[in-house]
This record gives C-alpha cells, sequence and structure tokens, in this order.
C-alpha cells in the first residue's frame, strides 16, 4: 500500500474492512505526518495521540468482530481519524477555543456531534486551530499563533475553521469538524481547495457547541469531496434533546456513489445572483466560477439570473447580530468557573481584569460593538434595524428558491490573502465575509468546493446554497460536479515526493 | 481628522457595561475602530422597516418540551476541576460587598 494519507475515505473504508491495515496503523500514519508538518503549518492546538491509537485500538476489535459476523451493522466511518475544531468538547480533552481565557479548561462533556461520531467509531486525532472563539476569517485571532495555508505558507487558511480546513487539505486528516457562523466553514474550504458544508441552522445539534452567535451557529463538516463531507453529515444532523432548535426531520440516507447517467442534474434550476458577481470580485475567482457553472449546465442544470437585492446589507446586519449575541454569550468567562483568573481584590476587579487581560483583540473589539449595538439608546437603531434587515436577507431567499432549487455563487471575492495582510484593520476583514453571511442570516445551508485555481496557485472556491433542509440536493449537485472534474482531488506539494 | 462617532467616554461606559479593562492605548484604538465600523453600518438607517417584523430566529417558533423528570447531571467535582478557586465543593470567589 502506499502513502495511506492519500487515500479517500472509501478506499480507507474498504481497506479497513478487508483488513488491509489496521485502524491503529493508519492513525499512526496520520501522526506521524502531523509531527513532521505541523511546525510549517500549525493546523493543530492540541494534539491527542495517546487517546487516538486507544480509540483506534478499540476500532480494531470491532472490525475483527464485524469480520466474524458481517451482518453487524457498522459505520463506514469506524476507524477512520478526525480532526475537531477547537471549539467543540471532546470529554477530557483541553478546550481552548483559541482562547488564553480557557487555556486549561478540560471540559467533562462531549458535544453531541462528537459522540454521534465516537459512536460510529471515529479516531479523534487532535483540536484544530481557530480564530479566538471563531471570531475571525483568517485563523490571525487565535491566541496559538496563525495556521499557514498548505497552498502557500506565506497565506492564511481562512477561518475561522482554518486548522480544520488545513489539516484536510494536507492531508493530516481525512475529515474534519468545523463550525460556520458566517462563512468559518465555507471560506475556509475555499481557500484551502477542500469541500465544506454548513448544514441547516437546527439540523446539527449545538450542544458541546462553544456559543458565538447563537442564532447563527452551526456545526459542519470538511472532506475532499462532496460524497466524503456527505457521510458526516448524516452521522452528525438530526434531532438532540439537548439543543431545543434541533428540528425532528429525517435525515437523508446520502451514498453518493459515480454518475451512472450521462446528465445527473437534468432539469436542476441553479440560479446566479447578480449581486455575487461584483466589482472587487477578483477576475480569476469570477472566471473559475462561471466555468464551474457551465460544466453545471454540461451536467443538464439549467442557469436562471436570480437576484438577492438585499446581499450588501448583510454585512452590517451580520456584524450587529453577532456580536450582540456574542456580548452575552461571553459574559460567562468571568474568572469564576473557568479559566484563569487575574488577581483582584473584589469580584467586579476580578471580572474586568481577568476579561480584559485574557480576552484578545479581536473579542474584546466585538464584545464592545455588541454591547454597545444593545446599549440603552441604541438598541433600535441599530440592532432592533439589524433584526428587521435579517428579515428582509431572509425574504430574498425565500423569494429566490420558489423559481430555483440550488443558488451558486463565489465563497469568496478572492482567494487566499497574505498572512498580516489587513493588518489592524477590522473592517477590511469583515468585508472578506460578505458571500458567506447571508446564507448564515437566513439559516439556509450552503456547501462550498474546489472549482480552480488562480495564478499564484491558490483554490478558488463556489458555494451552492439550497432551501432550508435542502442539503441533499446540495451533495447530489457537488458530487456531480466532481465526477466530471478534478480539482477536489488535487493536493498541495508540502514535502518532496517519498518515490 | 473626522469627527468619531464614539467619544472616549462612550467607549469607557461601552467598556464597562461589557466588564473589560481597557488601557488607553486600547480605548483610543476601539474609539477610532468602533467609529469607522458604526459609520459604514449606518448604511442599515437608509432602508425602510416600519413595517417588517424581526428575525430573531429563522426557525418556525414553537415549544419544546420534555417529560418534568429528574435525571443524572454532571458530577460536582468534575464541574469544579477548571475553576481557578474551589472551597468545600463551591466556587471561591473574592469578596462580593466591601
Amino acid at each position: 500500500m502506499g502513502d495511506l494519507t492519500q487515500l479517500s475515505l472509501s478506499e480507507i473504508t474498504s481497506a479497513l474492512r478487508r483488513g488491509e491495515f489496521s485502524s491503529r496503523a493508519l492513525a499512526q500514519v496520520f501522526l506521524d505526518r502531523i509531527q513532521r508538518l505541523e511546525p510549517s503549518l500549525h493546523a493543530f492546538i492540541t494534539l491527542t495521540p495517546d487517546l487516538a491509537l486507544a480509540q483506534a485500538d478499540e476500532a480494531d476489535r470491532r472490525l475483527a468482530a464485524w469480520r466474524k459476523d458481517p451482518t453487524q451493522q457498522i459505520s463506514p466511518l469506524l476507524g477512520v481519524p478526525v480532526a475537531v475544531k477547537d471549539v467543540l468538547s471532546v470529554a477530557g480533552v483541553r478546550c481552548t477555543c483559541g482562547s488564553r481565557i480557557l487555556e486549561n479548561f478540560t471540559p467533562p462533556f462531549s458535544a453531541t456531534v462528537v459522540k454521534r461520531l465516537r459512536a460510529a467509531g471515529v479516531v479523534v486525532l487532535g483540536k484544530t486551530n481557530t480564530d479566538e472563539f471563531a471570531m475571525g476569517s483568517s485563523t490571525e485571532n487565535s491566541a496559538y499563533g496563525v495556521t499557514h495555508n498548505p497552498w502557500n505558507l506565506e497565506h492564511v487558511p481562512g477561518g475561522s475553521s482554518g486548522g480544520s480546513a488545513a489539516a484536510v487539505a494536507a492531508r493530516l486528516a481525512p475529515l474534519a469538524l468545523g463550525t460556520d457562523t458566517g462563512g468559518s466553514v465555507r471560506q475556509p474550504a475555499s481557500f484551502c481547495g477542500v469541500t465544506g458544508l454548513k448544514p441547516t441552522y437546527g439540523r446539527v445539534s449545538r450542544y458541546g457547541l462553544v456559543a458565538y452567535g447563537s442564532s447563527l451557529d452551526v456545526v459542519g463538516a470538511f472532506g475532499r469531496s462532496a460524497a466524503e463531507v456527505a457521510q458526516v453529515f448524516t452521522h452528525i444532523a438530526g434531532h438532540d434533546p439537548l439543543d431545543a432548535t434541533t428540528l425532528d426531520l429525517p435525515v437523508p440516507d446520502l451514498h453518493l456513489n459515480g454518475a451512472a447517467q450521462s446528465r445527473p442534474l437534468d432539469s436542476l434550476r441553479v440560479g446566479v445572483p447578480r449581486e455575487y458577481f461584483i466589482a472587487g470580485l477578483q477576475a480569476k475567482v469570477d472566471a473559475a466560477v462561471r466555468q464551474a457553472l457551465s460544466a453545471l449546465e454540461a451536467l443538464g442544470a439549467e442557469l436562471h439570473p436570480i437576484s438577492l437585492p438585499h446581499t450588501a446589507y448583510a454585512l452590517p446586519v451580520y456584524y450587529l447580530i453577532a456580536p450582540a449575541e456574542a456580548s452575552a454569550n461571553l459574559a460567562r468567562y468571568d474568572g469564576i468557573r473557568y479559566g484563569p483568573r487575574q488577581p483582584a481584590e473584589n469580584i467586579s476587579q476580578v471580572f474586568r481584569r481577568t476579561r480584559g487581560e485574557r480576552f484578545g483583540a479581536e473579542v474584546k473589539r466585538r464584545i464592545m460593538l455588541g454591547t454597545y449595538a444593545l446599549s440603552a439608546g441604541y438598541y433600535d437603531a441599530y440592532y432592533g434595524q439589524a433584526q428587521k434587515v435579517r428579515t428582509l436577507i431572509r425574504g430574498d431567499f425565500e423569494a429566490a428558491f420558489a423559481g430555483v432549487d440550488v443558488i451558486a455563487a463565489p465563497v469568496a471575492p478572492t482567494t487566499a490573502f497574505k498572512i498580516g495582510g489587513h493588518g489592524d484593520d477590522p473592517l477590511s476583514m469583515y468585508l472578506e465575509d460578505v458571500f458567506t453571511l447571508p446564507a448564515n442570516l437566513a439559516g439556509v445551508p450552503g456547501l462550498a468546493f474546489p472549482v480552480g485555481f488562480d495564478a499564484l496557485g491558490l483554490p478558488v472556491g463556489m458555494q451552492l446554497m439550497g432551501a432550508h433542509f435542502q442539503e441533499e440536493v446540495l451533495f447530489r449537485a457537488a458530487h456531480a460536479y466532481q465526477q466530471v472534474t478534478d480539482w477536489h482531488l488535487r493536493a498541495p506539494l508540502l514535502e518532496p515526493d517519498p518515490a | 481628522m473626522l469627527a468619531m462617532t464614539l467619544t472616549t467616554a462612550e467607549v469607557e461606559h461601552i467598556a464597562d457595561l461589557a466588564r473589560l479593562e481597557l488601557s488607553d492605548e486600547e480605548k483610543a484604538r476601539y474609539r477610532a475602530q468602533l467609529s469607522a465600523i458604526l459609520d459604514y453600518f449606518k448604511q442599515l438607517q437608509a432602508l425602510d422597516t416600519h413595517d417588517i417584523p424581526p428575525t430573531s430566529s429563522v426557525l418556525p417558533s414553537r415549544s419544546a418540551l420534555r417529560a418534568d423528570e429528574a435525571r443524572p447531571g454532571l458530577a460536582r467535582p468534575d464541574l469544579l476541576r477548571g475553576a481557578p478557586q474551589v472551597e468545600a465543593g463551591q466556587f471561591r470567589v473574592p469578596p462580593v460587598l466591601e
């Protein structure tokens, strides 16, 4: 067998079942690769090699039992390594959220998504780097250092789930979990050339996800292909009594195999919103996305020009609502129940000093912004108005989905920017998110996948958005595209070919 | 220099509401940055929304009820393990009232 880190999920699943290699051997190969490449990539905050090998041994026992009795039901993820964004709890493993205020926090419970994947038998390699409390678009806001884009180490991997996207792109893990509040799965997937899903709000449990913007947060996943991400999705989706916002709807059983038909997307109506093809869109991003639209057309899809007229307002709406929710959610970090405490004489000083000292610059900025938007005298003008405009943005999507099945658009206006490229200019960094924010505000699902490269060799991504709970159509369309293209199979060259 | 939307006193008031101790250098930086951000956000005021209901959740509103029965929760020692100061099975805090 060649380099195991290059195998697809379906190759891993069948090789594990045939016993060509053990889950322990597979985990060790990924841990060795992480050991070699982490110094240049820094995709992880915490590695869990002992836990991973113990979980792999358990998976090997289950695989051995299955070989004796193949009538047992086992998951295609049994024995498969995954990386977990460091805002999701794994019981007994430090969870920092990229923040110094949680530098020593070890949760006593696991997130529901982690529990479901563990029940299927996955092997947790470690916790991946993230912007502090998932607030950022580059991982530069992590208190534990920036992650480097595997395609060009001087560029960011995107964010906030940049560590997870970089880990999958660099073949440090076949699959990874991320979270998407304003684009934090889709944008790093786009910047790193991997496939990433933001599910419908309410589709996947948030229990054990450290809250940022509670009306927007959703747990998603990364893999190399739509078929791989679909496997993770079917495991993590569904009602959870521990998250009252999850809906009790059937989760489709997605097994995406090779396309048998010549026009698998026959009569699929694809909306192309004019507001996403604007001045400021990098020429190569525009060209690659248009070429991908033509490819969808060749697969049978119909392209329909559409308008989402309130798109430009998504940025101010998001950057009022998310910080407002964050200012409430982050009130719990006060130096009392977890994390370090800055010494002070009275409790009020403990709060102020611990928070002032331990939160990073962007987190403090968003807490300030959200506190202002909610404060007496400004509530109606900022927060209240943002909530009303959010209704208009939702209405744009509802109107569009009356006429089309999916909406196709670029994920970001540019490819991955340079580390430090936005300096100390938060507004210019926020503008990176213009194309991902609307889906979060409307709660609709989005799937990002690679559709080309720019002149520097950095990946370009496209996203498909669907109506609420219509993830399946996104997966089917992206899968059909990936059957006739190979962008998702390209890998960055990170070390000399061992051959 | 352009007039800023926020005064230093307002920045201090917000920081006080948010229980954040800021240095003078941070106050100056946040005053400038938050002023620029809020100026950009003024475009929202141009939209007529007086007939538009606010969205606080994208989900249909409904009640999520469960049976009212006792269930085991997390163990106290596990929950106290991450705390900076613990005494007699409880979180220890500095004086609340002087």
